[in-house]
């Protein structure tokens, strides 16, 4: 098995792009990505996306992309996980060049998710949950994850407030993003005010419905040394399944899934909670950062709420979460979002995260996750 | 012998009261109050409807009755609120019981009066001896027109029985059935809500038929109305079985026991059934009970019930009627309740 | 959106909470499995879950999906039965600030939804207070 490294990124801005249909969403950044790594070919494509066929009725969506890309007839897949579509299309993609199959592999994620109405909307992301024995009975995604925030709250006694706080603090690095979906911060009070979706999860606890993709190129490190940007190498993979039904856990207040992904990717590359540097998680509602920041061993169980509220996941904190702005700030175009993980962590091991550049980072980690914790994919990145 | 090895009620537990509705509608409550005898009714949730209240109520007949639904023989569902015009109710109540795939299910109309149809003709397979034990249930999620009279009194219950040969808790002395085609109350196809006639409902309608059925069972049964320890009547409002109870020459003692109707309205095919149920609830080893049932169109049921001594053994392995309607209740405002009732034209 | 199949299949379990047993290692599955996967046996028998339990957790949905549109607010919780299995059901009949996580609770047969004005009716299990 060869070594790989990321050797181009590439995203655009996010949000409701009415004027752009899914095929420019995705070949934009796409393109940004291959003149970033200086490639004029690209021997495969690997796409995630979780639901273009109920969001625009549209599946063979790898080809289709492959086809708008420009680059060739090259062999294309789309890959799904639910949510964590993009950080399974980044393991697929690392195999193939990992194996020697292919050279240089493009990995993109992509998602539009408004064309359809809210209510479609949400019954296409109730489609990671279980259908007959989840979602039959009236549950939603913000309903599971606030199942999920009650039980903790009662377990371990993590505040409201500090819930709020992390979407707070997401804001706060979003703010600094000029491609996120809502780049401004945010206050608790506004967070506690905004509208019940989910007791107690309210609006502003909630990730938004985004359009948007992301695009990294991968190829051997032998491959990235010989190019004049700083060289990032994927030294670390994890993959994890789980129930699907959130009723089928042991322990509803933690993401085994997180846990078992976390500790492969350290194992693969030797490294331990105290060695990363800054991580971007699956903040899909902020209970969800509380969980993997325990799940990932960076605070102990139950400790997570007080992580936040004492500033150890801001940016210049022991260990910054989601300096990206989060699934939160950023956006959350479903299946696009595990490779903007990718790309925020690449840029910043480059030194070009501009104001939300966490100082010294060498070491980075995405951590990417599909339904309540049914999957969940860990990359580790580092700097050479 | 053969008879009610088993019985079983259910009410969901949102009322309604008639100052409410009269409110919206600028009546005068007092007056319907009293004129009905009726201060509040029962009010079915948007997740309820006739199938899921025989649901309940039969699952309590069957642990009365304490047998393996496997061996129930027939399942009828008796209602005017069938939740589909075409696809049997009683085989999701088969279903759901366990009673599939042996068993033979209909579905009874006739207006107010199927319940108890489902009862004449379950009891009667049972005294066949064609099967073991049969299931007759009564419910409805009855509709009344706003602004309408009927608003007032149209609720939701159910009441089921099961009947057989073995470990009888009343006994099935006689049936009989008094009809005639009488134009009282009716509900054309594709519209939403019944039409009646007025005044025409009263005296050639409930009255001929009840005091029809009553007198012609008791002659056959050689009874007379002091033989009886209780008589259940269909129950449209307060009014209408006390009176027809007092021109039969029964007592209000006799009545009150299984008259429900002022607190939880009209329940339709439930109507008579769930005052039997309640009857029972309170009955001795050795109580003669009349039932009556009445459904326009017309027509009555009649049955004659011995109590027998393992009433005592039986009663209180499910909830009693009298629990099932007073406690834990829910009052509705009228935009709850038309809006539960789907009273409230919404876009397509 | 069901099929009338898709919600037919599940009638056992809906209507009278069927699940399987593991005939080897004890291991209830609802609904039930093909293989167990605690010990790997495909052998399993039938067994009616209990109709009591307790209420592990709850949200109140507001924002409900499609099929639900009308029932909002609702609640839906987790339920843990007598027999240490825990399932996601609809917890009705009560008032949203007496849900609390312990309260006491027997199923009940109720509507879960219908498909429109001509569609299906799907019928299921929900939770209410004992």
């Amino acid at each position: 098995m060869r070594d790989v490294a990321v050797i181009g990124v590439g995203m655009t801005p996010w949000g409701e792009l009415w004027e752009k249909s899914l095929r420019t969403i995705f070949v934009e950044p796409a393109l940004v990505a291959i003149q970033d790594a200086g490639v004029d070919k690209v021997d495969s494509l690997i796409v995630g996306s979780m639901s273009s066929g109920l969001f625009i009725g549209q599946e063979h969506l790898a080809s289709l992309l492959a086809d708008y890309l420009g680059y060739g007839p090259i062999p294309a897949a789309r890959v799904e996980s639910a949510c964590a579509s993009g950080g399974l299309a980044l393991k697929m993609g690392y195999l193939e060049v990992a194996s020697g199959l292919s050279d240089v592999v493009l990995v993109g994620g992509v998602e539009k998710m408004t064309d359809v109405t809210g209510n479609e909307a949400t019954f296409a992301l109730g489609t990671a949950a279980d259908q007959e024995y989840e979602c039959f009975h009236g549950i939603t995604f913000p309903g599971l994850y606030a199942l999920m925030a009650r039980a903790h709250m009662e377990k371990y006694g993590t505040t409201r407030r500090q819930l709020a706080m992390v979407a707070v603090k997401n804001h706060l690095n979003g703010s600094k993003n000029p491609l996120a979906q809502y780049p401004f911060p945010i206050t608790v009070e506004a967070v506690l005010n905004s509208a019940l979706v989910a007791d107690p999860l309210r609006v502003l606890d909630c990730s938004p419905i985004t359009d948007g993709a992301a695009a990294v190129i991968l190829a051997p490190l032998e491959t990235a040394k010989k190019l004049k940007k700083p060289v990032v190498k994927i030294t670390g993979l994890g993959h994890a399944t789980d129930t699907i039904a959130l009723s089928g856990r042991k322990d509803i207040t933690w993401l085994e899934s997180v846990y078992l992904a976390g500790q492969q990717a350290y194992r693969m590359s030797g490294r331990k909670p105290q060695d990363i540097h800054f991580v971007e998680v699956h903040d899909c509602f902020t209970i969800a950062e509380i969980c993997v920041t325990e799940a990932l061993g960076f605070v102990d169980k139950g400790k997570g709420g007080q992580a936040v509220e004492q500033g150890l996941t801001s940016i210049g904190g022991k260990i910054p979460v989601n300096p990206s702005g989060g699934l939160k700030s950023k956006g959350h175009p479903v299946g696009a979002t595990g490779v903007a993980q990718a790309v925020e962590v690449v840029k910043q091991l480059r030194g070009e995260a501009g104001d939300r550049q966490v100082k010294g980072a060498r070491v980075g980690m995405t951590q990417n996750m599909g339904g309540s914790g049914g999957s969940c994919l860990v990359h580790i990145f580092e700097r050479q | 012998m053969e008879g009610i090895i088993g019985y079983g009620a259910y009410i969901p537990r949102n009322r309604i009261k008639v100052e409410e509705i009269a409110k919206v509608w600028g009546a005068d409550a007092p007056s319907y109050k009293k004129s009905l005898m009726l201060e509040e009714k029962s009010v079915p949730s948007p997740d309820q409807d006739t199938i899921t209240m025989s649901v309940e109520a039969s699952k309590n007949a069957v642990r009365r009755a304490r047998i393996d639904p496997r061996e129930i023989g027939a399942v009828y569902i008796g209602s005017e609120s069938h939740p589909y015009a075409v696809k049997p109710s009683g085989t999701v109540l088969a279903e759901a019981l366990g009673a599939t795939p042996e068993v033979h299910t209909a579905d009874f109309e006739f207006a107010c009066k199927a319940g108890t149809e489902g009862m004449f003709v379950a009891f009667g397979l049972v005294r066949a001896g064609l099967i073991k034990y049969g299931l007759g249930v009564g419910a409805d999620t009855s509709q009344g027109a706003p602004g309408d009279a009927l608003e007032y009194s149209a609720a939701a219950g159910a009441a089921a029985f099961l009947f057989g040969r073995e470990n009888v808790v009343a006994e099935v002395l006689n049936t009989y059935s008094y009809t005639t085609d009488t134009p009282d109350f009716w509900r054309r196809e594709y519209q939403y809500y019944p039409q009646h006639g007025g005044r025409f409902t009263g005296d050639p309608a409930y009255f001929k038929h009840i005091t029809g059925a009553a007198q012609g069972i008791m002659k056959l049964a050689g009874l007379k109305p002091s033989d009886f320890a209780y008589v259940v009547f269909h129950q449209p409002n307060g009014k209408f079985p006390m009176r027809v109870g007092e021109m039969l020459g029964f007592k209000k003692s006799q009545i009150e026991p299984g008259w429900l109707v002022p607190r939880l309205g009209n329940t339709y095919s439930g109507s008579s059934p769930l005052g039997l149920t309640a009857t029972l609830d309170i009955a001795k080893p050795g109580d003669l009970i009349l039932l009556v049932s009445y459904g326009s169109g017309a027509g009555s049921d009649g049955f004659v019930f011995k109590v027998t001594g393992l009433i005592d053994e039986v009663r209180d392995l499910a909830p009693r009627t009298r629990d099932l309607l007073e406690k834990n209740k829910r009052y509705l405002e009228y935009g709850v309740y038309a809006k539960f009732r789907q009273k409230i034209r919404k876009a397509d | 959106m069901p099929t009338p199949s898709r919600n037919w299949r599940e009638i056992p379990q809906r209507y009278r909470f069927e699940a399987g047993k593991c005939k080897k290692c004890g291991y209830i599955a609802f609904p039930p499995r093909v293989i167990c996967p605690e010990c790997r046996s495909r052998e399993f028998e039938t067994v009616v879950l209990p109709e009591r339990g307790k209420l592990v957790t709850h949200t109140i949905i507001r924002v409900p999906p499609h099929p639900f549109a009308d029932q909002a607010p609702y609640a839906v919780g987790i339920v843990e039965l007598e027999n240490g299995l825990k399932l996601t059901a609809q917890v009705v009949d009560i008032e949203f600030e007496q849900l609390r996580a312990g309260l006491p609770l027997r199923v009940e047969f109720r509507k879960i939804y219908q498909e429109g004005e001509a569609g299906v009716i799907c019928y299921g299990y929900k939770f209410v207070p004992v």
